[in-house]
């Protein structure tokens, strides 16, 4: 009884922060209800036995990708106010095309029946008695192994890719050259003046001068 | 079943916040920060059905596709947020009908 009164508290508050998400007039309002939204989606994947991709969303998602859209939204200096005209516009083609699409989905999720596979039949039933995050980690450790590499080979894809694009070479930057520091030599750096006695001295044109 | 309000509910919640993301979309045309928002509570809504049909039969292979699921829609946010930032860089404007540079 109490665990449906918090269900339905935390999917209230998930799809009213999802509205604000996208309706919100500053984008970093719309981030911080972006969170909101992981946060309370969390609690329903506990609520549903999930509990460590629970956790994995409160760290991955809030952590992680969540920061990283507020840190772009604060970064790029943009008038988001320019990007809000023909807001008004777009409503009502947004509003139809969700209503049919809300339309379909009510359709097929009320009329679905289950294919009555038996339990015997599927090879990834969740032990008895063991924990959520134990389960899975039998599970990927072993009948999804090859996926869950790939998966890491996604992300490291996904790493350099966003490295790759966002590097920018720093033309004044000094960088230690070390095949120049050792062809230095003495002649090209060094030069013996003879200073007269109260003449003092007229410096030779000076050589390039090399910071090393 | 130890789902609290029944399949069903999660299933209604997951189909609302996928038109609502659907709808952001719409909403939101020219900012392209808010629309991969969107994309994110569709992704969301994706994961909500998975665990709760993973709650609901006790198969765990639902949780492990929404791991797969998680790792995807990170490296998209990455890789989508990197182009966000060049194309600012290059062009100063975020704006999504600007974007025709590969007109030609």
């Amino acid at each position: 009884m109490i665990s449906t009164i918090f269900f339905y508290l935390f999917s209230a508050i998930l799809l009213s922060s999802a509205c604000m998400v996208v309706a919100a007039r500053n984008p970093v309002h719309s981030v911080l209800f972006l969170i909101l939204c992981f946060l309370n989606a969390a609690a329903l994947f506990v609520m549903a036995g999930a509990e460590f991709l629970a956790m994995v969303l409160v760290i991955v998602y809030v952590g992680a990708v969540a920061v990283l859209f507020l840190f772009v939204v604060m970064m790029l200096d943009v008038d988001f106010i320019a990007l809000r005209e023909g807001f008004q516009r777009y409503m009502p083609l947004g509003l139809i095309v969700g209503l049919i699409l809300m339309a379909e989905v009510g359709l097929t999720v009320g009329g679905f029946e289950f294919a009555g596979v038996g339990h015997g039949d599927r090879a990834t039933l969740m032990p008895p008695g063991s924990t959520d995050a134990s389960a899975l980690g039998n599970l990927i450790y072993t009948h999804y192994a090859y996926v869950f590499e790939l998966s890491g080979l996604l992300l490291l894809i996904a790493m350099i890719g966003a490295i790759v694009l966002t590097l920018t070479e720093r033309t004044p930057a000094r960088r230690q050259d070390i095949s120049r520091q050792h062809a230095r030599s003495v002649p090209g750096t060094l030069t013996m003046v003879k200073a007269e006695l109260g003449a003092g001295v007229t410096l030779p044109e000076p050589c390039e001068r090399e910071i090393v | 079943m130890i789902l609290p309000a029944g399949l069903n509910a999660y299933l209604v919640v997951a189909a609302l916040l996928l038109v609502i993301g659907i709808f952001g979309i719409f909403l939101n045309r020219k900012n392209v920060i808010v629309i991969m928002m969107s994309i994110e509570l569709i992704l969301l809504a994706a994961n909500l059905n998975f665990v709760a049909f993973s709650g609901a039969l006790h198969d765990m292979a639902g949780q492990v596709f929404t791991m797969f699921v998680l790792a995807v829609a990170a490296a998209e946010a990455a890789v989508g947020l990197a182009i966000v930032v060049v194309y600012f860089r290059n062009r100063g404007s975020i704006e999504v009908e600007d974007v025709t540079l590969m007109k030609g």
